[in-house]
Parts: C-alpha cells; structure tokens; sequence
C-alpha cells in the first residue's frame, strides 16, 4: 500500500495559520509542519499538548539541590569536620551560609544541562544527525506543511491549494 | 469610574478606629518609671521566663569565659556574650542594646566579673534600660506600621515611573490602579514626617543619635562612635533631607497624575511626552534618594552598624510589596467588574513580578545576611546576633514568607493566573514584608521586648484602614482606564 502525503508550501506564515485551521476544521490530520522560524500561536492552532520541560526542569534542580547538600554535607562535616577559620562545622545547618552559593549553582547546574540534554533526547537532535528537510526551502522563507493522504486525493490537493498554497504537491513517503 | 461600595468604606472605617484604639492601649499601656517596669518583669518571672532567661544568659557568660576554645570555636556564641555582657556593662549606652559591641568586647572581662557581683546600680542600670525599651514599643509599632505602608506607595510610584520610562506595552491599563495607590504618598508621608518630628523632639527613643546627651562629652552617655557620625546624623539635616525627599516624591506623583489625566483628553502626546522625561528624571532621584532614605529612616535606629547593601535590600522589600499591591487591588477591582480590559495575562505579569522581586529580595537579604555571618567583624556581626538571639522565629520565618513560599507556589505558570492563588500569595508576601520592616526597627528600639500584640496589630490596622480608605477614594476620581495613552490599545489586547 502506498503511503502518500500532501506537502502544501506557503511563503506567509498569516497564511499559514489560517491554512491550519482550516485544515483542522476539515479534520484533516497534520502529520508534521516545517517552518523557518518559530511561528507565535501555531502550537495551539496545531492543537499540540504544551510542553512538559519546565516539569522537568523543576525536578532536576531538585536533584542537584540534593546532590550537592550531600555532598558538602558528606565532605565538610562529616568525613573530615576541621576547624577552618573558626567556621561551625558541628553540623550542616551551622555552617549553612558558606554552601548555599554551591547549593545554588548546583540547582542551576542540573536544572540547566539536564533539561538541555532531555530536550535534545526528546526532539531527537545529536551531531551527525541525518536531517529531515522534505523541502530545503523550509528553513529559509517557506513554510510547508504536511498531510497524509486518505481518500480522495484530488479533493484534499483542490482543499490546500485553496488555503492559500503556492505549491501542493503528493508525495510517496517512504 | 469606580464607586466606593459603601461597605468598604465603612470596613476601613472600621479598621482606622479599631487600629487607633490599639495605638491609644499601647501608649496607656507603657510604663511611666521603673516601678513600673519592676511590677512588669516580676508578673514576667511568674511565668519563670525572664528568670530562667537571666540565669541562663549568666552561665553561658560563665561558660564562655572557662574555655577559651570553646569562644575560638563557637563565634557565634561568643556574640550571643556580648549581648548579655553588655545589658549589665551597659549603663553608658542605656538605650541602644544593640550597639557598642566593640567595645563591649574591651570590657569584657571586668563586666563579667560585675555581672556576678550583680551590684544593685547594675540591676537599676538594667531596670532603665527596659523601661526605655517599652515606652519605645508603641512608637516603634507604629513606626514599623507607617512607613510600611508609604513605601508601599513609594514602591508602586517607582514601578509606576518604571513603566512609563519603559514604555512597557502590556501594563497601562494598570496605571489608574497604580495612581490610586500612590495617592497614599500624601497622607502617608505627612504622617510619617510628623513621627520622625515627634523623634525629633524626643517625644520617643527612637533614635538613639537624636539624644543630646550622646553626644555631650562629660555625660557617661557619650558615644564617640555617634559624635563622629553627628555630622550627618543631627536632627535639622536629617528632618531637612526627610522633607525633600518627600515633597520630591510626591511633587512627581502630583504631576505624573495631572499629565495622566490631561492625557486623557489631549489631541497629541505632549503629555504622554512629559510624562516620560518626567519618570526618567524621578527614577535617577529615586535611587539616589531611596538609599539615603533607607539610612536615614531605618539603619540610623541602629547608628553603630552599617551595611553597604542596605538601600537595595530595603528597596527590594517595598517594591515587592508594592507589586503585591497593585496586583491584589487590580484583582478586587476585577473581581467587582471595574476593569473590563483586564486579563489574566496581565495577572500573570505582576505575579511574575511578585515571583522575581521576591527572589531578588532573597538574594539581597542573603548577601547581606552571609557576608557579615561569614567574615563575623564583631561591630557588623552584633545585628544579625541580637536578631538570631532574641527574634529567631521573625527573622527566619520571614523567609519562608518571603521566599519559600513564593518560590514554590508561583514558579507555576497556570497558578500565576489563577485568582485565588495569586491574593493568598500576595497576603503571604505583605505579611512577609510587614515582618521584615518590624526585624529592621524592633531590635534595636524594644530589644528583647518585642511582642506583636495590641500596639503592633493596632497600628497595622490604623494604616491599613487610611490606606484602603484614601486609595479607594482616589480611584473613584478618574477613569480607571487611561484613554488617551498612546499604547492603551496595545495594553487591552495584551496577551501572554
């Protein structure tokens, strides 16, 4: 069986907005939009779930919120509690002011580079990466959007090149 | 235009009386002599509490002195022996328990061995000593009460100014609620300037500087620390600076308003214009003027320490609570329907603001706070001391408010926007922020005295009551929305 989808290229992305939504009226399912730039609203009209990242985030400052507390805790007081410069070191809380600044840069540390390096796994981004442009002209001033093909496809080609596209093109994706 | 519902105005009526019955019961309530205050500790020691208080301040003197290791060791324990020390070394400095540790270190020793003596001048010395500290306790409540709520003020007319020289889009829509707040400034002000010309005219103890004995070299009061500071601590400059940072203040409030209205009905935006260069000019004052203010009006309670932060870190303090109040009012004006254009996105600015300036204001209570605890200079160290000593539950507690709390609960977008969420935090942040004025002033006027009781509430509900009454009144005087601002249009369809 083949497995046919629909690239409609728009060179606004006004128009494109519009394109989606009415493709979402017709419950036409968009498989994927390729965009040059980030276009404001086009996640909502697209109908995407929001983001968890910032979930993700929180909780990995936690981990190195806590990383880093036992760490200082393990070094400074327990395993080697010396007098330096008349510090408390008797226990965490006495000489909490001096670790706050490593707790802090800890968080930030873990929050930062783990949420980083979650998005990279969840977008699927990595060096040597094969990229996957249908359309060079996608990353400098198109916009293309991509549809699968179900039924009648000279009705859904006459239904995007009446949205606004400037190209409709059926393609076979393999 | 917003109508005053009756039933809140007659609710700060309320307040306004309640709060003044409060204040009338903390002034009855003083003591007059040292008989008094005598009758005062020993219904105290009743309790066994300043007794057992007293006997432990003494052994851990004791203590301290046996092992020398153990002061090396312990700094902080070893400040905690200052302050007992110098309550009984401390007949010369009688109403700043705070201050003098320096040299309260010199004397150390031959204090100690009068503290076991316990000879009956010291117990004298002692009892005037309290006695300062509560006829300070009324005035010092509302102190704390009065000049919270005019920075309050203060801090939304610098936001305010923020604004407009920012020209920020989303918020003009606000800038009506934000007049009314500051229409606070006047009252707030002349009230205040008038407490600081009560102390002035030692009427209180409120600032041991303002004492002409400190200063007089033949009395035992004589402070040289003082006397060498009397050059910008006497009281006609200090009141003169005091005037002119408030006639400045509320000159630029009064014609930042009028251009506000004259905007409304102008065919250009020379108003606008003026408005502009206006707030630009205010805020260069306004930074210049907040932090002189801040030692002026708050560190000198305190004329022995100093700390280079402190403006900032008083700065962060109102501002904060002044966004708090913007965005709790704009929510109440909301929830009655008065502000059409208001939307949650505008809610979720000022609690992004409420979010990052408490933040802020953790960072500066911090770096003040650890910079002195970690270098422990002995005439820095004795104000975080006798806060951690005698105010533990304040002083941290206030941190939760200010900080824990807001961090966990609006670093959630969702709940930024959410009504409920956004006035309990705000109640929090005031409460918070109310805390952190009542930790500057209380210790170094009431000392170990401290107690939020009747005075205290009293006041809070005296200002909280003028300040609902004339901020309220104030809104009804214009549109809420500021028709004529050329970015209006921008600030009703702003969406986040």
């Amino acid at each position: 069986m083949s497995n046919k989808v629909i690239h409609a290229i728009y060179n606004d992305d006004d128009v494109l907005m519009d394109a989606v939504k009415q493709t979402r009226a017709a419950h036409h399912h968009i498989e994927e939009i390729y965009t040059p730039f980030p276009v404001h609203g086009l996640d909502k009209a697209m109908g995407l779930a929001p983001t968890r990242i910032a979930i993700c985030a929180f909780i990995y400052g936690l981990v190195g919120l806590s990383i880093y507390t036992a760490l200082m805790n393990f070094i400074m007081i327990n395993d080697w509690p010396q007098d330096i410069g008349g510090k408390p070191s008797f226990s965490y809380i006495d000489n909490m002011p001096a670790f706050v600044p490593i707790m802090f840069e800890g968080t930030v540390f873990f929050a930062a580079h783990l949420m980083v390096i979650t998005f990279y796994m969840r977008s699927k981004l990595w060096p040597f990466k094969k990229a996957e442009n249908p359309d060079v002209r996608t990353t400098d001033d198109h916009f293309l959007m991509e549809v699968g093909v179900h039924g009648n496809e000279e009705e859904l080609v006459s239904f995007f090149t009446n949205t606004g596209a400037v190209e409709v093109k059926v393609v076979e994706k393999h | 235009m917003y109508t005053f519902s009756s039933k809140l105005k007659t609710f700060s009526f309320v307040l306004m009386l309640l709060g003044a019955i409060g204040i009338g019961i903390g002034f009855m309530a003083a003591p007059k002599t040292i008989e008094d205050v005598e009758k005062i500790l020993a219904a105290d020691s009743h309790h066994g509490h300043e007794a057992a208080h007293v006997e432990k301040e003494v052994s851990h003197a004791t203590e301290a002195h046996a092992t020398e290791e153990h002061v090396v060791v312990d700094t902080m324990k070893v400040a905690d022996t200052h302050v007992v020390d110098s309550t009984h070394a401390e007949a010369h400095m009688v109403v700043d328990s705070v201050a003098a540790h320096a040299e309260a270190h010199a004397d150390n020793h031959d204090a100690h061995a009068k503290a076991d003596a316990h000879s009956h001048d010291d117990h004298k010395a002692h009892l005037e000593h309290v006695l300062h500290q509560l006829q300070n306790k009324p005035w010092a409540a509302l102190y704390v009460a009065c000049i919270f709520f005019m920075l309050i003020s203060v801090g939304v007319l610098a936001f305010y100014a923020i604004q407009y020289a920012a020209q920020a889009g989303w918020s003009p829509i606000l800038f009506r609620v934000m007049e009314g707040i500051t229409a606070y400034l006047l009252p707030g002000s002349i009230i205040f300037f008038v407490l600081l010309v009560a102390a002035g005219m030692h009427f209180n103890h409120l600032f041991v500087w303002m004492d002409p004995e400190v200063l007089d070299k033949a009395s035992v009061k004589y402070d040289r620390l003082i006397d060498l500071k009397s050059g910008y601590l006497n009281v006609p400059f200090f009141l003169g600076r005091a005037a002119v940072f408030l006639i400045v203040w509320n000159l630029y409030r009064h014609f930042s308003r009028k251009n506000s209205l004259a905007q409304d009905a102008a065919s250009d935006n020379s108003f606008y214009k003026k408005n502009f260069k206006m707030a630009a000019a205010f805020l260069v004052f306004f930074i210049v003027s907040e932090s002189i203010m801040s030692w002026d009006w708050i560190m000198s309670v305190d004329p022995h320490w100093y700390s280079t932060l402190f403006g900032w870190y008083v700065f962060a303090s109102f501002f904060v609570s002044g966004i708090t109040v913007i965005a709790m009012i704009t929510l109440y004006l909301k929830s009655k329907g008065y502000l059409e254009y208001v939307n949650t996105s505008h809610i979720h600015d000022l609690a992004k603001f409420m979010f990052g300036i408490s933040i802020f204001w953790t960072y500066l209570w911090f770096s003040q706070f650890m910079l002195i605890w970690y270098s422990n200079i002995p005439e820095e160290v004795t104000y975080f001391v006798t806060r951690i000593e005698h105010y533990k539950l304040p002083f941290f507690g206030m941190l939760a408010m200010n900080f824990i709390f807001p961090l966990l609960i609006l670093i959630n977008t969702d709940f930024k926007r959410l009504t409920w969420i956004v006035v309990m935090a705000g109640i929090v942040i005031l409460c918070g922020h109310y805390i952190d004025f009542f930790n500057m002033i209380m210790p170094a006027t009431v000392g170990d005295q401290w107690f939020i009781g009747i005075p205290e509430i009293g006041a809070l509900l005296f200002f909280l009551g003028l300040f609902i009454f004339v901020v309220f009144s104030a809104l009804t005087k214009a549109p809420l929305v500021p028709k004529g601002n050329p970015l209006i249009e921008e600030s009703k369809h702003f969406h986040y």
